[in-house]
């Protein structure tokens, strides 16, 4: 039993072998790097709640064949800076601020989740950044939103906006609860039910920073699960449909994952682009390269094996 | 009077809070919230004139007075957020917003419905929004701004948002739910975004000169249940 303070390894998980940062409008974004700096570059981007050390095993079996894989964290999570203001687009544009810090030419993005989704919006808006895109369970659907009636749907926006702005009043307040490494692995738990204790608790010691009082995610605590405003999931979907390039979508089917939009292969794949491929895993959760790395890693080589 | 400036914490901002008359202490103070790009006057509106109680006006963020985030992300929800700061700072108002400025009355009279006490939404910048439908997609990354209002970001970012008619009910709905008056916003606008077509045309909502609109909520009593 390692000491409760003791960095954790896990299995495969490997620590970035270059890091440094973007700026993207005064924004220090962190920036992590795998696998040779002249090898052709392929750029993760993780999704909400998360942070780019979750490619800690994912992303090294990508550079490992090859590719140099970057990947930052967006603002307000892991090490880039805690921002004033948070919104979808501005997130958008620090990938926009990344990508172009990174390469002048188009290269292969992947997103997951949350990330998956930014990165369609902003491939209908700039084309020209990716020469190919990886969409892992990052595809919002109208179908897959949850079937409440209109009361009741007005009744959770109204808690969530009250929420919101009550904690906007106190934000010079918050912090981060601090707890040992074994409980903050437990409270992320319920988010990701279907990963390993041993990886959990490798997820704090890169996802959390140690002071006195203990270990504390370093998200910024203003931020929260799921947000507020007129933003609907079909939107995403005039994104990809838009596309004009090789594409790989992945979705879980797993419908009692808590995390994830829940999507089905038939919601999605009217919307694909020409030569698009999409596959469905009823085996594998919301988290499909930290689930299954080994396996979501070959397919994503196979794809790009196959890209001129 | 000469206006007087006090400023509110938002956070790590801070916002700036105008006091363009001090009124008589006899009825809650009345809030103006500038347009897209406006900011605050310097010295009460003649449309004010019949309100006997203080008439306040906040610059928001990345407007006026006001500080400038760092990196842009402005969302009309967060600016809600600056009107919250001043309810909670000065309690119940009644707001007369202007262009974006009236979006953003319509969210909070929705969001904080105890502490607004009507709200009147009249034209100016910023009314449409980005329309009922998500624009044409266009990101760009400007350069670190110099603290210098309107923020160029607040502009591009704005006027961008989009504006369904259902979400202007969903708020719509959450004011008329529990709101002590029985006609907690009045529309003063002559322009009429799909949004704002969708706020006049409910049974619940009437329709009034911008002067007249700010006299009916003076007392209470004519618009209470």
């Amino acid at each position: 039993m390692p000491d409760n303070d003791q960095m954790r390894s896990y299995p495969g998980a490997r620590p970035p072998d270059r890091t440094g940062h973007v700026m993207s409008s005064g924004l220090r974004l962190a920036l992590n790097e795998w696998g040779d700096e002249k090898a052709p570059l392929i750029a993760m981007v993780h999704g909400g709640f998360d942070f780019s050390r979750t490619f800690d095993v994912f992303a090294p079996m990508i550079a490992d064949a090859g590719w140099r894989v970057a990947a930052w964290d967006a603002r307000g999570h892991g090490d880039s800076d805690h921002a004033h203001l948070y919104s979808w687009p501005a997130d958008v544009r620090d990938h926009l601020a990344a990508i172009t810090s990174l390469s002048s030419e188009p290269i292969v993005l992947l997103g997951h989740s949350k990330g998956g989704g930014q990165l369609l919006d902003l491939l209908d808006a700039r084309p020209g950044l990716a020469r190919a895109f990886i969409n892992l369970d990052g595809m919002p659907s109208q179908f897959s939103a949850p079937d409440i009636n209109d009361r009741e749907r007005r009744r959770m926006r109204r808690a969530d906006v009250g929420a919101a702005l009550d904690r906007r009043l106190r934000r010079n307040e918050l912090t981060r609860r601090p707890d040992t490494i074994d409980g903050l692995a437990g409270r992320r738990a319920p988010m990701n039910p279907r990963l390993s204790r041993e990886w959990l608790e490798y997820l704090v010691t890169v996802g959390a920073r140690h002071d006195e009082a203990g270990w504390r995610w370093k998200i910024d605590p203003v931020l929260h699960l799921g947000g507020f405003g007129p933003w609907r999931p079909q939107w995403s979907m005039d994104h990809l449909a838009a596309l004009d390039l090789p594409f790989l979508g992945m979705l879980s089917g797993v419908q009692d994952d808590p995390m994830g939009w829940k999507s089905r292969r038939g919601d999605i794949e009217p919307f694909l682009p020409p030569g698009g491929r999409l596959e469905f895993f009823d085996d594998i959760g919301h988290f499909l390269h930290i689930e299954q790395p080994r396996f979501i890693a070959d397919l994503v080589l196979e794809f790009l094996g196959r890209l001129p | 009077m000469t206006r007087r400036t006090e400023f509110l914490a938002n956070g790590l901002l801070r916002l700036a809070l105008h006091t363009l008359a001090e009124g008589d202490g006899t009825t809650h103070p009345l809030l103006l919230v500038h347009g897209l790009g406006e900011q605050s006057p310097m010295a009460r509106p003649e449309w004010t004139e019949s309100w006997p109680g203080a008439v306040l006006a906040l610059d928001l963020t990345g407007h006026g007075e006001s500080d400038v985030p760092v990196g842009g992300g402005y969302m009309p929800e967060t600016l809600m957020a600056d009107v919250d700061a001043v309810l909670a700072s000065r309690g119940p108002v009644t707001i007369v917003g202007r262009g974006l400025g009236a979006w953003i009355a319509l969210l909070i009279a929705g969001a904080r419905t105890s502490l607004v006490r009507g709200v009147v939404l009249a034209d100016g910048s910023g009314l449409a929004g980005g329309g009922p439908h998500p624009p044409s997609p266009y990101v760009t990354v400007l350069d670190p701004g110099t603290g210098v209002t309107p923020d160029a970001y607040a502009l591009v970012e704005l006027s961008r948002d989009v504006r369904p008619p259902d979400y202007a009910l969903d708020y719509l709905r959450f004011a008329l739910e529990e709101s002590e008056l029985e006609t907690p916003v009045i529309v003063a606008a002559r322009i009429r975004p799909e949004w704002l077509v969708a706020i006049s045309s409910d049974v619940s909502v009437v329709e009034a000169s911008l002067a007249d609109a700010v006299a009916a909520f003076v007392d209470p009593s004519l618009a209470t249940r």
